[in-house]
């Protein structure tokens, strides 16, 4: 049969299916997304995105009791915010089939921390599998269901962002269909309270010492023996690194890495000389070998304890001699190439909020998705991001601080900054909700902006509540964001076009003014990308313009001022929004029909 | 350049970087889908996320009998394609002391240099070249692609140069850009690939 070249993602969702998984939750995020996109693509499934990781888990548990096998996939911080129902349900066990997919990010290209998922998997004594490739990204999805289902336990797929995006040669099987298993009424089973999660924690533990023999027997499991004077521990993509930077070593490769196989690494630490265990981010291989009192040779040079592992860096902690292109490390020296960070978008509905906040001299306290860019040049108008929803729930804190401020009397230079909470529509269905019920059950103040673009943009564009389409095309209900929220109590909500620069100003003016309540300003437009939005293309007339920069500082990608004294606009990347022809202050910006 | 006799012991690596939306990620799959086409082992790895809100962007492609790392570690690429100049030189430090790199004669400018803050660096073609005289091709592939047909080809262009570096024959080229291209654009972007690899060829 031949092989078809599938990333991670692609190979994690084709193996659900082989293994007869009916369907998939989750919630979008990088490096995890296309996993889901491409499972809810096959024939008879159905998936779809959940408000946030919790809910997604949740509801395949439900799934899973009702007797079908579940996949669940989110990105690793997901997993903090899943990670409630997954200590439980490692308790209470499966009825079908429960698969959860936790893709890592070492080296943060997408993500606000690199926490390693895997120390998830060891805390709720769940097995865990880490596949090295595609190929093995679908084999292990298929082995994850049949042990899922044999020992009654969720468990969990670690991937890593070069294991995600990364697409091999996978061999595809057909479809197995899985038989439902039958729902039983077993409130003992079910039913988390005291009395009956004692013995089910006990259980948890026996299934352990079946999970240790499994892991000891797993095929993923396997030392690969070459020249035995060096020897090295790993799993994923470090796995690779270490094929790459010592192809004549021996390795003992992992696959089931939770729990360790002991045995194994014990056998195998004794077959060789030297003993290296190779981890990336978090020593999460390397503290499990120290717990069997195995203690490995010490590098050369410590491994980087943070970012992403390669088999240069492998080479370099071991001692080897590293190549070096110095010619071009030269001519780099010669030629300072200036950074190009990601920006907002030409046309990006957020950027208005953004400039008048600015002017505003605003304290924005942040969230995460595109307008977290907001925080770059020029805009450099977003001073926090920490979680999803945390902008709602910070800016209250922000608010109680400074009413205990003026109690006492006593004040700080930025006091008279207005405070805004910043958020997209998708974190605000995600999490922020719950900190509006929170704000306004505890009569705080504030300024919280929600952009509303109809979409989760950050992520490649995904529905959410708001844009009111699902997963798999179907129309259903659009969030009324200013029913809800009026409905919360929240009195002061206003929406307006997120790209009237006065419509914006006069609302975000009022909400600053209105000090004594919740305010709400709903910047409302589509996302140009997702939405391809194209409208007349803006020039500049060379007549009208003084050169003032007062467009180039809004931060569009289509508007430079570089060889010439006056603004250009590059009418490939313009699509129209008019945001720069409201901000000039000398008429000098056009739509180019009205020429 | 002897990729020919380097592929049975060690994978050949290419790397292909430019700014977010110029199409380097559907480059990078045509030239996977070549190896494969042509037997090989392949990997190919790419960035997604925040990259793609116009920021620097690279994807690599790995073939050979076997391949064990996705990732090019720096003086590692036998062949690096920029779709961009500035992006050339800052990823230059990833080509192999004797590879190659086809550069697209075209300057993306940065946010920070639009607003003003920074300078477009200049030399950027004479530093290139210090990388070594046949070691360096830079030409303006929308220019080919427009003359061979469409200018929104340029990516193939591009990678029709660098198949004069790559062991792969002339069939497995066409039969990945058959399976990926839609019919209504594909004669044009075969233009555009053959425009480009008989450019370098005299
Ligand atoms: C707990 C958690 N889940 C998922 C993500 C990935 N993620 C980052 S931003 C974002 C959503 C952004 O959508 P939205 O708030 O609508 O803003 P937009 O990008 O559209 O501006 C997601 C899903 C994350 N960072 N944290």
């Amino acid at each position: 049969m031949s092989k078809i070249l599938l990333s991670g993602n692609e190979a994690i969702a084709r193996g659900a299916w082989e293994a007869g998984c009916d369907a998939g939750f989750g919630y979008p995020g990088t490096p995890s997304t296309e996993t889901l996109e491409s499972f809810s693509k096959l024939e008879g499934v159905y998936a779809e995105w959940a408000i946030n990781e919790k809910v997604a888990l949740e509801s395949a548990i439900g799934f899973s009791m009702a007797g079908h096998r579940a996949l669940v996939t989110m990105k690793h911080v997901g997993v903090n915010v899943a990670s409630d129902p997954l200590m439980s349900i490692a308790y209470a066990g499966v009825n079908g089939g429960l698969v959860i997919l936790a893709a890592d990010d070492p080296g943060m290209f997408s993500s606000q921390n690199e926490q390693d998922s895997r120390v998830y998997a060891e805390f709720a004594k769940i097995p865990l599998f880490e596949p090295a490739d595609s190929e093995e990204a679908l084999e292990m999805t298929k082995a994850a269901f049949e042990l899922s289902e044999k020992l009654k336990t969720i468990v969990m797929i670690r991937s890593t962002v070069r294991i995600s995006h990364t697409k091999t040669l996978v061999e595809t099987h057909d479809r197995q269909a899985a038989q439902p298993v039958p729902y039983q009424t077993s409130i003992p089973d079910w039913v988390m309270m005291p009395a009956y999660a004692r013995p089910k924690r006990l259980e948890s533990d026996k299934r352990f010492a079946e999970l240790e023999e499994c892991s000891e027997t797993s095929l993923f499991n396997h030392a690969e023996i070459r020249d035995t004077s060096i020897g090295f521990i790993a799993s994923g993509a470090c796995y690779q690194y270490v094929r790459e930077a010592f192809p004549e070593a021996s390795t003992l490769k992992l696959g089931m890495t939770h729990p360790l196989p002991e045995s194994k690494i014990r056998a195998f630490a004794d077959s060789v000389d030297e003993l290296y265990v190779v981890d990336e981010a978090y020593p999460y291989l390397l503290k499990g070998v120290r717990a069997f009192g195995i203690e490995p040779t010490p590098w050369t040079s410590p491994l980087p304890a943070a970012f992403e592992m390669s088999a240069m860096l492998l080479k370099e902690s071991y001692g080897s001699p590293i190549e070096q292109n110095t010619t071009a490390l030269e001519l780099q020296k010669q030629v300072a190439v200036p950074p190009r960070p990601p920006a907002l978008c030409a046309g990006c509905p957020h950027r208005v909020a953004f400039n008048e906040l600015k002017r505003m001299k605003a304290i924005v306290l942040g969230d995460i998705g595109c307008y977290t860019l907001g925080a770059l040049a020029p805009l450099t108008t977003l001073e926090s991001a920490i979680d999803m929803g945390a902008s709602v729930s910070m800016g209250h804190g922000f608010e109680v601080a400074r009413e205990l401020e003026s109690k006492a009397g006593v004040s700080q230079s930025t006091s008279n900054r207005p405070v805004f909470s910043i958020i997209g529509d998708s974190t605000f269905a995600h999490s922020g909700l719950s900190g509006v019920v929170s704000t306004v059950y505890n009569a705080g103040v504030g300024n919280i902006v929600i952009l509303d673009n109809r979409t989760t943009a950050m992520t490649g564009g995904q529905g959410n509540p708001i844009s009111g389409k699902t997963l798999q095309g179907r129309q259903t209900n659009e969030l009324d964001l200013p029913k809800v929220l009026k409905a919360i109590g929240v009195e002061d909500v206003v929406q307006v076009d997120a790209h009237n620069v006065k419509a914006v100003r006069e609302a975000l003016k009022a909400a600053a003014n209105n000090k004594d309540k919740l305010s709400v300003v709903i910047c409302q437009a589509p996302c140009v990308v997702e939405y391809r939005i194209h409208n007349t293309v803006r020039v500049v007339d060379a007549e009208a313009c003084r050169g003032c920069g007062t467009c180039t500082r809004i931060g569009c990608p289509a508007i430079s001022m570089y060889d010439t004294n006056i603004a250009e606009i590059n009418d490939k990347l313009c699509n129209g929004c008019s945001q720069c022809e409201q901000y000039c202050p000398f008429n000098a910006i056009h739509s180019k029909e009205g020429e | 350049m002897s990729c020919d006799t380097a592929v049975n012991e060690k994978p050949i690596t290419v790397m292909l970087c430019g700014v977010g939306g110029q199409g380097t990620i559907t480059a990078a799959d045509l030239l996977a889908r070549a190896a494969m086409n042509d037997g090989y082992d392949v990997k190919v790895s790419e960035i997604h996320g925040m990259a793609q809100r116009g920021g620097a962007v690279s994807t690599t492609v790995r073939f050979g009998k076997n391949v064990s790392s996705m990732v090019c570690d720096p003086a590692q690429a036998d062949i690096i394609i920029s779709f961009e100049l500035l992006e050339a030189v800052r990823n230059a430090h990833y080509l192999k002391n004797d590879g190659h790199i086809i550069v697209n004669d075209i300057q993306i400018k940065p946010m920070s240099v639009l607003t003003g803050q920074a300078k477009m660096p200049q030399g950027i073609h004479e530093a290139l070249k210090q990388l070594g005289e046949h070691s360096v091709d830079i030409f303006d592939a929308e220019a080919v692609a427009r003359e061979a047909g469409n200018p929104k080809t340029a990516n193939v262009a591009l990678l029709g140069a660098a198949a004069k570096f790559l062991p792969l024959s002339e069939k497995a080229w066409e039969k990945s850009i058959e399976s990926r291209i839609p019919p209504k654009t594909l004669e044009a972007n075969l233009a555009a690939f053959r425009a480009m690899y008989n450019k370098l060829n005299a």
